[in-house]
Order: C-alpha cells, then structure tokens, then sequence
C-alpha cells in the first residue's frame, strides 16, 4: 500500500503531462494542419449553391418531393440541441424490423408505380448505419428514375445518364461498394433545369 | 462475395505484411534500449520531450521496478486517469469549448465512462453528438486513447523482460515504457494518420453544429452538420484500439469514415500495432519463430471468424426476401443484409471491419452490430470472448496469447509428465496458480453479471426472443474484454447497467494485467534451463495448432451454453 502512495505524485504529474502534448498540442496541431492544407475537408465538405450552404456532399438528407432522388430509410433521431446518428439497431428477427421494412416496401412501389412483384433493392427499405448515408445502389437509383422524370418532365433516358454520371466507383478498383451520392444527383438535375 | 470483396481483404493483408515488420523492429529497438546506456531511435526528436516530462515527474528514468512497483505505478495512474476524467465530464457542463452546451454526465454516466476510457474499452452509453463536449472530446477521452493504449503496451513489454531476463526482480519502469510508448510511437503515428483521415474528409475543426436547411423545402427539414476535432481523435481510436467513436454512429459515420479508403486504413490501423508487438517480442527474445508462432495463431482466428461475419451478412437476412426484397448481389447493387449498414462500406466491408474489431480490443463499428444475421453477430461475440487474442488488444493482446501459450506448454508438460517450460522458463505452480486468475477473471464477470442481468426485472431492456439474451451476452462480452462495440438495441443507459459494465471493465482490464506482471515477476527471477532432446519446441507448427486449440477449447467450455440459448437458437429460428 506504501508503495501504491508513493506513486501517486508521479501519477498525478505525468497526467498533467500528458494530457497537456496528447490532449492540447496534439489535437491543436492537427487542427491547424488541416484548417490550413485540406481547408474544404476539415470543415465538413460543404456543398453551396449560389452561395448559399445546402449540405455536406459527405451527409445524407431528407428528400420527399417526387421530383427529387430520395435517400435511405434514416434513424437519425433529432433531439432539441442536435442530431444523433446512428442505426435502428433492430435485431434480424425482430417483428417490428420485419413490419418497419413490410411498409417500406408497399410504400416504394406505390411510390414509384412498380408492380407488386418487383422486388425492391435491400437499401431502399432498410434504414443505414449512420443515419445519414450519402448513397443508394445504382438499381436503387434507376427504379426511381421513372418518377423523377415524370415529375420533371425530362425524357427518362436524360435521368439514366445522369444517374450513370454520379456513381461513385469502387476505390482502385477493389474498396468498398459502388452507390450514387443522392444530394449531388439531385443538385445535377437542379441544375439541368436552371440551365433550360 | 464479389471477387472485389475478397481482393479487398486481400489489400488489408498486404498492407500489413509491408508494414508490421518494420514497425516491430522499431517496437523493439524503443523498448529494448535502456535509458542512458542504449540510444533509442528518434533519440534527437525524442529525448527531448521526454526528459522534459522525466524532471516534471522528478523521476530518475534509469531507476527499474521489481513487479510490485511497476504494477503499483500501472495502478496509480490509472485511477488518477479515473478520478481525472471523472471530474472533466462531471464538470462538462460548466467548461468552455463546449459549443453544442452539452450538459454533464450524471455519476453513474460519467463512473460508467471515466472506467470505459482508462481501461480502453471506449464503450458508450452516451451519444456523442449530445453528451460530449469538443474539451472533452480532446481534454479527455483523446488522451486516454492515446495513454490507456501506451499503458497497454509498457505492461506487455514488462511480461516479455520476465521471460526474457534471468535472475532478476527488475521488469523495466513503468514511466519510462509510458512517456516513451506515448512519445515515440503513438503520437508520431496518430499525427500521421490524422492528416490523412483529414484529406480524405474526416473533420477536423472546433465548430459546434451548423445547422442548414436542406435542399428539398418540401421535407422542410432542417440539418445539423456536426463540427468537431475529429481527425485527432478517429487516429488514436483505431491505432490504440480504442473504438471510442467521436459521433454515436462511429465509424459508420461518413465524418468519421467517409470512403472506402478510410474504411480500409481503419481497419488496418486498428491491427496494426498488435500485430507488430508480437513481431517486437520475436526481437526481444531473440527468436523470431516463436512470434510466427504467435502471429499465426492470431491470424488464423481472426481469418475464420473474419470470413463467417462477411459471408453471413453477404448472404442476406432471410426474413426479408419473404417480404419482396432484393437483397442478391448485382452489377447494380451490393447487397446482402444492409439494415444498419452504409451502401459506400457494404454488407462484406461490414463483415471486414468487424472480425479485426473484436479480435482487438478496439470496439470501433462500421455497421450496426445488433443488426447483423444471428450468425454474423455470434462472430464478433465469440472473436471477443476468445479474450482477444486475435490479435487482441494493443500490448494486452500479446500479453493474453503469452498467457493462452504458458497453459498449452502446462497442458503438453502433462500430456507427457515433464515439467513445462517456455523459452527456458521452468513453470511451475506459482505462475499456474496466477494464469488461472487470469483466465478465470473475464468469464466470471461476463457470465456473472449477464446471467444476473436477465434474471433481474429492473434489467429488462433487451429485445424479446433469444436476440435479447444476445444481446445481454454481447453487452457484458464487451465491457470484460474491454472491446466496446455493443449490440445497441439494447438500453444501457441504466444505472444497473452503468455499474455494473463499469466494474466489469475494471475486472477485465485490471484481474488480468496484475496476474500478468506477477507471472513476469516470478519467471524473471528464474534462471534458463538449457535446451535438451525433451524440451519441447514452442516455435513450430504442432505448438500453434496447440496452442489454437487450447484457446478454443477454454472459450467454447466456457461460452457454448449461453451461446447456445442465444444466437444459435436464433439462426436455427431464422
């Protein structure tokens, strides 16, 4: 037990120590770093549009109106100082994933006019990790562009090609999955519009 | 699985084998210079801010520790971490750079998370985005990323100086192993690892929330876009093994992990240094077979339960394809299970990431654990209940496979009525009675406390079904083994739950490094007996395929019951 007292001064010392290098200088160092270097990534990718801020290219948001892509299912839970991300954390055999994903399902087709025979792609009806996933699955995309053409009255085939234009690939080839990042497709067909 | 998926894991395997081996050399060289007689690498950058911390101390660096001090100093300053961190998130509240006015922890909250960082377990009952302010994030729960990490590797390295040394009381100082650890490994990597995190688009700013309206005025929603020192915390989360993760969704976060690429280095960060401390013991007890041994054991297991997670999330939830859901890979899409799961990551890069985070004690989770099929989930609960020995736990993973490699020399010495030996260390009665500690520690805690869980009423926040009793299972696996990852269904935001995970984590962390040391103490003061014709080798492949079975045997005896009535009654429910 001496022994133990006898290293609470050191103990004390080196926290104070190396809360001040790992916990101030550290972090501060990183900070100014990226502030300076990678001044665009540090602060969030923020996207403007005539400079007015409209999201975060790396941050899913809630899309709803037929005339836009809309994003995965979220369970983003907003609270009154912020907004928690995370995921349903429903179990694979819970009732209530199986209802939650039964709803999404009839809803989407309805939604998009498909027969009810068309099996609908896995991302469209299960909610995401974070809550705020940035991407859908190409089939995704393309099962939807019939009603945002319609809703815009573009030809169909102008919404495929842009579809085909905002797939995020595979990194070198091999890393991770390919997904169409919903607020850039949607910003593009803005845009197609403003330019008519 | 695509032929992408599995050359990604492919990729992951390469990048470690171009870099683990220089980094244990390094490993080595640092842990193997005694102060003032060796120059340790980096000595001009280095020294420096070391002594400059040595006389703040007012230690003498060249002063060795018999067992006892050194295990007294791990102690002190762990409970200093403790009381110190206690105090900063009670106080949060009333601290500046707290842009978002996150309020303080309660006490059981912040005894909950205060014992979580120190003993590197980084589990959360708490969101960040609501109950961590950036002071604290950096002040706090960063720091002991970085030094419940170094704390970590300086015992290890303490266990390895008792089989390497004879006739001695002196495992090395825990100060010096400390402030060196922390100085010359972990804050040179993670400064590295952050910028990169940085460019790839990890945030990294002292923003609170900006708060947009989003595009569609019809959802008329608005959004907060999160600020954050980020990067400086994702580097010492995965390079130490923490998993603490700065937003709730952690590194399914796209500012915590926002491509492929990021996914891919965090997951080779988080194996990184494990794997290059068993390299550092093959330097230090001057046969590197003997680490092949150990890196081989911990591969193989970490493979296996790797594979299982990744082709049972592939695969599907089955429930679903009732419903007229497409969950078959395409060219047009990933698919597989993806509730809980991000389209840029996938259900395969959920499988990836999940294997290496539980065989470490990092925690981190790219995908929502508590969503994956019964037998994608059972993988990660078993690579942890395994006691993290694939590869394990920064330090503490060696040290647990060192300990799993004197009970097969014991079991071998019985099998054949010789008295075991490992690298010329005699082991006796002494060290069997302090590795049954050892080993008996976690399960009792996790066992212990999960069985009175599901038979308390109060306790009852887990979902119906054999999922719940998972769930509870999973929940307790991660606080003893110190991993962190959670089945999040599952309310723990509890004062029961608060407690008792609190005093599981101490037992797991602190029931097994002191049994550690002691054994280190007691084969140091040993002398080598010489190599005969009946020794027997501990560096070939008959001793990993042992020692392999001797780890699965302890945790499938152990586990299988309870394993039994929750995720496997689940898939055969499915």
């Amino acid at each position: 037990m001496r022994a133990f007292v006898r290293q609470l001064r050191p103990a004390l010392l080196v926290f104070v120590a190396l809360t001040a290098i790992c916990g101030v200088v550290y972090p501060l160092v990183v900070t100014a770093i990226g502030q300076t270097a990678f001044h665009y990534r540090a602060n969030g990718s923020l996207v403007r549009r005539n400079g007015a801020l409209v999201g975060s290219e790396l941050l899913g948001q809630t899309f709803t109106a037929p005339g836009y892509f809309h994003g995965r299912p979220s369970a983003l839970t907003d609270t009154p100082i912020a907004q928690v991300s995370g995921a349903s954390n429903l179990g694979p055999t819970s009732d209530e994933l199986a209802a939650a994903v039964r709803q999404r399902v009839t809803a989407y087709r309805a939604e998009n006019g498909l027969p009810a025979t068309q099996l609908v792609p896995v991302d469209a009806v299960t909610a995401s990790g974070s809550g705020l996933d940035p991407h859908i699955s190409v089939a995704n995309a393309r099962l939807q562009a019939g009603r945002v053409a319609t809703a815009r009255g573009l030809p169909v085939d102008q919404v495929m090609a842009l579809i085909a234009h905002h797939v995020d690939g595979r990194m070198l080839g091999v890393l991770g999955e390919p997904g169409v990042n919903v607020l850039r497709l949607n910003l593009a067909l803005d845009a197609l519009r403003s330019n008519q | 699985m695509s032929w992408q998926a599995i050359l990604q894991a492919g990729a992951l395997a390469l990048a470690l084998f171009i870099t683990v081996p220089p980094l244990g050399n390094y490993l080595a060289a640092v842990y193997g210079a005694r102060h003032g007689v060796d120059r340790a690498p980096g000595e001009r950058v280095f020294g420096p801010v070391e002594r400059l911390v040595y006389r703040t101390m007012r230690i003498d660096p060249r002063r060795e520790q018999r067992w006892t001090a050194y295990a007294a100093s791990m102690l002190a300053f762990s409970m200093v971490s403790v009381l110190g961190l206690y105090l900063l998130v009670r106080l949060q509240g009333s601290l500046p750079g707290n842009p978002g006015h996150r309020p303080s922890m309660s006490p059981a909250g912040a005894f909950n998370t205060a014992i979580s960082f120190v003993t590197n377990t980084n589990w959360q009952w708490y969101a960040g985005e609501v109950s961590a302010s950036h002071l604290i994030q950096m002040l706090g729960l960063a720091v002991q990323n970085v030094v419940s990490a170094a704390a970590g590797m300086a015992v290890a390295v303490a266990l390895i100086r008792g089989v390497v040394r004879a006739g001695t009381n002196q495992l090395g100082n825990f100060w010096v192993d400390l402030v060196r650890t922390v100085v010359r490994v972990l804050l040179p990597l993670c400064l590295v690892f952050s910028v990169v995190l940085v460019s790839q688009g990890v945030v990294q700013n002292l923003r609170g929330d900006r708060v947009v309206a989003t595009l569609d005025s019809g959802a008329s929603t608005t959004q907060h876009i999160p600020g954050g020192p980020v990067a400086s915390q994702e580097a010492p989360k995965m390079l130490g093994t923490n998993g603490g993760g700065f937003y709730n969704a952690n590194s399914a976060h796209p500012f915590e992990n926002p491509n492929p690429l990021t996914n891919l280095l965090e997951i080779w960060a988080l194996l990184l240094i494990p794997f290059a401390m068993v390299g550092a013991f093959g330097r230090l007890v001057g046969d590197r077979r003997q680490a092949k041994v150990l890196a081989l054991v911990m591969a193989g297991i970490l493979v296996l339960i790797t594979s299982l997670a990744s082709f049972a999330e592939q695969s599907g939830n089955p429930r679903l394809n009732a419903l007229g859901v497409d969950q078959s890979m395409s060219i047009q899409q990933s698919g597989g299970n993806l509730e809980g799961k991000e389209v840029r990551i996938g259900a395969a890069g959920c499988g990836l990431f999940a294997g290496p985070t539980t065989g470490t004690s990092t925690g981190a989770v790219n995908c929502a654990h508590d969503s994956m099929t019964p037998l994608g989930g059972l993988a990660p609960m078993v690579h942890m209940m395994f006691g993290e020995i694939s590869p394990g736990g920064v330090g503490v993973g060696l040290m647990g496979l060192l300990i799993y490699a004197l009970l097969a020399v014991f079991i071998a010495g019985l099998m054949v009525g010789r008295t075991p030996e490992y690298l010329g260390k005699r082991i006796q009665a002494a060290e069997m009675k302090l590795l049954t500690l050892y080993i008996l520690a976690m399960p009792l805690a996790l066992l212990g406390f999960a069985a009175t869980a599901v038979v308390l009423r109060s306790a009852h926040t887990y979902q119906a079904g054999p999922h719940g009793l998972s769930e509870v299972l999973y929940n307790y696996a991660s606080a003893a083994n110190n991993n962190g990852s959670a089945f999040g269904g599952q309310n723990t935001a509890t004062t029961w739950y608060m407690s008792t995970q609190g005093v599981a984590m101490l037992i797991g962390r602190f029931f097994t490094i002191v049994p550690a040391l002691a054994i280190g103490g007691s084969l140091a003061a040993k002398p080598k007996v010489p190599v005969t014709a009946g020794t027997m080798p501990t560096n070939t492949a008959l001793f990993a395929g042992l020692l392999a079975g001797v780890a699965v045997i302890v945790a499938g005896l152990t586990f299988f019951p309870a394993l039994a009535l929750g995720p496997i009654l689940e898939h055969l429910k499915l």
